[in-house]
């Protein structure tokens, strides 16, 4: 039996509104096994986001476990939740979220330069090798405003990436893109997947998107609708 | 560190015209407050440098007493021969003073045969009068300039007093006074030059030598009213001044009481609280210069964090410490102070120099024609410089201590 990946049990969590409870997840349940590609489904409000930010240690349970790489999640306090995140998860985001000032070749490399503090050869060395990996090695120089939205989703991937995760995770990493575009960069992040064995998860509520997942779990109103899905 | 000044510096540049605008404040600021510091503080130097090197000296020493009665010029009041013995002996030990010139100091009635005023006259030793107040020699306006001040027999009027009585250059008058038995006596004089008049106490004295102001005032002894002390280093003025007043200070009659007093410039001139004036324009000016580097930065920085609440959120999200998320709004602010600081040195010296080219003049007082040479410490630039510099970071403080603590999830939201 291979130990997981994430593992969560009676996962719970409730945000206050005023002086109202509003439950965002209801006791969940669930496992992802390491290099897998992941999928977490269902239409907006069923508490994707909420779940992804707890796995990538964004945000708190209010009850149950969340163990990540083994780790339970609730133990982390802000600046050990940073490092924790900046040494285990890659991250990826709807809009993208480069930052503008760096170019493509800066803002891959901004985890390794800014976070890790990895040596300059070495970090130009691995940046280099993703940037050829998601194909956009002849953009290097160029800043994000001077790119389209499929090549800045691939120089997120590759941020993601750069410093070697065990875990990517992508909030509807292609709700701003075409269909073409979203299959292509889909189709990147699982080849990123096979190459790097890093385990994808994400979230979306396009029913076209979700095929390409390994594994899905549908999430409504909070809850699980299935214990997870292989496809 | 460098990765993050990097950055920094790209995030300033990205909203260039903001960055600009806040850089010219600081510029501004900057410039006014080292020409204000240079041409008040080179005025101020001046003034004092007039006030001390022709009429004061640095320090004067004093019988007990006398100093509340100057005006009167009490005779009564002079040193004795073995009080200025001692006092000498004093001075002498004291190596920060370079000289030190014995005054005696009444007042009579200058006539010029057909018209009689009142003068103030300073008996003086002319080559140690000249070694002590040196830029005295050069307040002569009419007279040979060359040789000893005055010599026995000669006098020296000031400008106001040779204009009143139409007096001139070779001319003989006649000084009258009463001495301190209330006799009366007089002896006549040649008019050997007359003096530009300075502003403060004794800037309108006549000069005589010394011998014969004792001969006026028919003394048996050398007695001497003031001695005028100048030291060799002026910045010292206040170490020199409390030494002295410790070791002067000790000197006592026979009941025990001290019976020298010692008094600094400032205490003698009333140019001395014009000088506060000017040190306390300056604190305002800093003050306000403090202000504007304080508010423009803040702005800048506040505006900063609040465009770039989603970039903060993200930088956090993919693990940036909130430590170095911290470091790198104050390193914004720092390089907008040192930059600003930097600009601001390189304008402010190249105006004072400018000015020094063109060395315009002024008038103060009865002075004509003064030429504004203005100067700036080093220590004053560094001073102001990590005064700009320090605000700049303290400014950015709250907003990168925002950004710091911004939850990633709610700033990854901000729309």
């Amino acid at each position: 039996m291979t130990m997981s990946l994430l593992r969560a049990e009676n996962l719970t969590k409730t945000y206050r509104v005023g002086d109202i409870d509003v439950p965002a997840i209801k006791g969940v349940d669930f496992a992802i096994e390491p290099a897998s590609f992941v999928a977490f489904v269902g239409p907006s409000g069923s508490g994707k986001s909420t779940l992804l930010n707890m796995i990538g240690c964004l945000d708190h349970p209010t009850s149950g476990t969340l163990r990540v790489l083994d780790v339970d999640i609730a133990t982390l306090d802000r600046r050990a939740a940073a490092r924790f995140r900046g040494e285990h998860i890659g991250f990826v985001f709807q809009d993208f979220n480069l930052i503008p000032v760096l170019t493509v070749f800066e803002n891959i490399e901004y985890p390794l330069r800014m976070v890790q503090k990895w040596p300059t050869e070495k970090r130009r060395a691995q940046v280099l090798r993703l940037l050829d990996a998601v194909g956009m090695a002849d953009q290097a120089n160029k800043r994000p405003d001077q790119i389209s939205g499929g090549q800045k989703q691939r120089v997120a991937v590759a941020r993601a990436l750069v410093s070697q995760p065990k875990l990517v995770l992508a909030d509807e990493p292609t709700a701003n893109l075409d269909h073409d575009t979203a299959y292509r960069i889909l189709e990147l992040m699982k080849k990123m997947r096979d190459d790097f064995e890093t385990t994808f998860v994400f979230s979306t509520h396009d029913p076209k998107i979700m095929g390409a997942a390994e594994v899905t779990f549908t999430l409504e109103d909070g809850r699980l609708q299935d214990g997870g899905h292989h496809v | 560190m460098f990765d993050v000044l990097d950055i920094a510096s790209r995030n300033l540049l990205r909203y260039r015209r903001r960055s600009l605008l806040t850089l010219l404040l600081i510029v501004i600021g900057m410039v006014a407050v080292l020409l204000f510091v240079a041409v008040a503080g080179s005025f101020k130097s001046m003034m004092v440098g007039q006030i001390t090197d022709s009429v004061l000296g640095h320090l004067q020493v004093h019988r007990k007493g006398y100093v509340a009665s100057i005006d009167n010029l009490p005779l009564n009041l002079n040193m004795k021969p073995g009080m200025v013995a001692r006092v000498e002996e004093g001075l002498k030990q004291s190596p920060a003073v370079e000289n030190w010139s014995p005054r005696v100091k009444f007042g009579g009635m200058f006539s010029n045969f057909a018209e009689t005023t009142s003068i103030r006259v300073n008996g003086i030793d002319p080559a140690r009068e000249a070694a002590t107040t040196p830029l005295l020699p050069g307040r002569m306006l009419d007279g040979d300039k060359a040789g000893p001040l005055v010599g026995k027999g000669q006098i020296v009027i000031p400008m106001l007093l040779a204009r009143g009585m139409k007096t001139r250059v070779g001319d003989t008058v006649v000084v009258v006074a009463t001495n301190r038995d209330g006799s009366v006596n007089g002896k006549t004089f040649v008019v050997r030059g007359i003096l530009e008049s300075v502003t403060g106490p004794g800037g309108r004295d006549g000069y005589i030598h010394i011998d014969d102001a004792r001969e006026l005032l028919r003394m048996t002894e050398a007695e001497v009213s003031e001695i005028a002390v100048r030291l060799k280093d002026f910045s010292r003025l206040d170490q020199v001044d409390a030494q002295l007043k410790q070791s002067l200070g000790s000197l006592a009659n026979k009941e025990g009481k001290p019976v020298i007093e010692v008094h600094t410039w400032a205490d003698l001139s009333p140019f001395a609280n014009l000088a506060r004036m000017i040190d306390l324009m300056t604190l305002f000016i800093k003050i306000v210069l403090v202000s504007i580097v304080l508010v423009s930065v803040m702005n800048v920085m506040i505006m900063a964090v609040f465009e770039r609440i989603r970039e903060i959120g993200t930088i956090a999200a993919i693990g940036t410490s909130p430590s170095r998320i911290l470091l790198l709004f104050l390193s914004e602010g720092l390089m907008l102070g040192i930059v600003g600081t930097v600009a601001g040195i390189v304008l402010s010296l190249a105006a004072i120099f400018g000015i020094n080219l063109w060395q315009p003049t002024f008038n103060f007082g009865m002075q004509q024609n003064l030429v504004m040479a203005p100067t700036i410490a080093a220590g004053d630039v560094l001073t102001i410089a990590a005064l700009v510099v320090l605000v700049a970071v303290i400014a950015s403080l709250q907003p990168a201590w925002k950004a710091s603590r911004m939850d990633p999830i709610t700033a990854l939201r901000h729309v």
